[in-house]
């Protein structure tokens, strides 16, 4: 089939693509069509006609707004230097005529840290993605002018500031604001689906695709293959999260219709990270992913192991959520006590419903029903999300 | 391009007394720095400005002025000292600005639309 598709479309990678696409799908069948060679053709057939799609817009969307961000770099050029004043703008394009280092620079130039952070996220969405306005719009439940000012207002920025068009000398540093814009937009589309809106556009395939795409122009970075397991890990349980509305926490989520193929490839994806010797906290992360999604039931989650991965993420980031996890990781594997200790040390999350949440689950463990109680109506203040205001008034109850 | 940065500091900090060594030390750097501007065919101009109190502002309404005393807002950092240069591009200029031999500062890079005396 792959070389039916490759002969049709003269390209090997995307015939190959597309089918692992199709055979992806057809995980999903509720029941065997009648001919199914027939509809994994179609469907393959399909998917590589919206790949093309996907890179002809994209290709596009290059062209025109690479000139526009080039004139300026021409401008830019020093009088003093008049060699490099002779239309250096569109020979930059020509001369880097590798499409790929084009897509890295334009994805790098999304993130340059002079554009704030939701810019960076509407511009990758716009430039990289390849999404419209209305369709980011739509999956931040934003009005669609105050999103389109907002990439207006960045590319003014981007042409009158002279942010260039170039990989920085920082690579690392702009890698790493790549990533997380990645992973914000991940985040963002994992924590919206099971909600009652539709939305047209999935934020967390859109954000693996790009994640995948920026492996491509960044091969063999360890960080970016962490970010694409731990983006693949989650999404392979998203099924189970949320069941008849109501959000399903981890331990009672239902592990048969966690995607097993999906796993298998984050853990692929992740040993290869793994293996570069070359740790960050994405990969972190992502071995965090990895001991919940391997794990045959909730009781087999190896919670030491666990813990000690939140202790290096909790040392490299010094962030407080990072450390809320860790102290919920130390509770599973030391008791209620050791993770409450933890979270007493914890300053600056009193606004955060999810410390209250898990400051509650300890309570209820360690059989402060009062405490937790306490805990969980302070949680279910500050939650925003329904489904979890609804999932805190049952815990509420719960221990009333 | 051509920038502006603005120095932003809290304009009580202590500089180190002229005639000490740690003077000439603190001066070196800013020699340096300067010279480096130089040589690199970014400096146009700049200075160190005095403290705010020697500030005195118009404020015009509908044609009319007021003279008062001070800066133009009354903030805890104060604008110090500027720096106008030339760079390619605004990661250049942000390389410069950080090449700065100064600590606990804010340092606003703005580009310059246009100057009358380089047009």
């Amino acid at each position: 089939m792959i070389a039916l598709l490759a002969h049709r479309f003269g390209d090997l990678d995307l015939a190959d693509d597309a089918v692992q696409d199709a055979l992806l799908e057809a995980l999903h069948w509720n029941e065997i069509p009648d001919n199914p060679a027939a509809w994994l053709y179609t469907v393959a057939r399909n998917r590589a006609i919206d790949r093309l799609r996907r890179e002809a817009s994209a290709r596009r969307r290059l062209l025109s707004a690479a000139p526009d961000l080039l004139s300026q770099q021409a401008q830019a050029t020093q009088p003093t230097d008049p060699s490099q004043q002779t239309e250096e703008g569109p020979a930059m394009i020509v001369e880097h005529s590798d499409v790929g280092d084009e897509h890295l620079r334009l994805a790098l130039l999304c993130c340059h840290p002079a554009l704030d952070r939701d810019s960076q996220v509407a511009l990758t969405l716009r430039l990289v993605g390849g999404l419209t306005t209305a369709e980011i719009a739509a999956a931040f439940l934003l009005p669609e002018p105050t999103l389109a000012q907002r990439i207006v207002r960045a590319k003014r920025k981007i042409r009158d500031a002279g942010i260039p068009l170039t990989i920085p000398a920082a690579l690392d540093e702009r890698v790493d604001a790549l990533l997380t814009v990645l992973y914000l937009i991940f985040n963002e589309g994992y924590l919206s689906r099971g909600s009652t809106v539709t939305v047209r556009v999935d934020l967390v395939d859109e954000a693996v695709r790009l994640t995948r795409q920026a492996l491509e122009l960044l091969p063999a970075n360890a960080e970016v293959e962490g970010l694409l397991a731990l983006e693949l890990f989650t999404r392979a349980r998203s099924d189970a999260r949320i069941a008849g509305g109501e959000l399903v926490l981890l331990e009672n989520q239902d592990r048969t219709t966690w995607n097993l193929s999906e796993i298998d490839a984050a853990n692929r994806i992740l040993v290869a990270a793994l293996s570069r010797m070359n740790p960050g906290p994405f990969q972190l992360q992502a071995v965090i992913a990895a001991h919940h999604a391997n794990a045959p039931t909730a009781a087999d989650t190896d919670w030491p192991s666990i813990a000690g991965a939140y202790a290096q993420l909790s040392a490299m980031t010094a962030s407080p959520v990072v450390a809320l996890n860790r102290a919920v990781a130390v509770a599973m594997a030391d008791g209620p006590r050791a993770g409450l200790v933890l979270l007493d040390a914890i300053a600056g999350l009193d606004d955060y419903h999810l410390y209250w949440a898990a400051r509650g689950e300890l309570l209820v463990r360690s059989g402060d029903k009062d405490a937790a109680a306490c805990a969980f109506r302070r949680a279910r203040e500050l939650a925003t999300n329904p489904a979890e205001q609804r999932h805190l008034d049952r815990r509420i109850l719960g221990v009333g | 391009m051509e920038y502006m940065i603005f120095i932003g500091e809290n304009e009580y900090r202590e500089t180190p007394a002229p005639g000490t060594p740690d003077f000439d030390a603190y001066m070196g750097d800013w020699t340096a720095y300067n010279q480096k501007l130089i040589d690199g065919g970014h400096y146009l101009g700049g200075g160190r400005l005095q403290p705010t109190g020697s500030a005195t502002t118009i404020r015009r309404v509908s044609g009319a002025d007021t003279v008062t005393d001070g800066p133009f807002a009354e903030t805890k950092e104060q604008i110090g000292g500027y720096y106008i240069i030339s760079a390619s591009d605004l990661d250049e200029a942000l390389a410069l600005t950080s090449a700065m031999p100064i600590d606990n500062a804010t340092l606003e890079v703005r580009p310059i639309s246009f100057r009358p005396d380089a047009m």
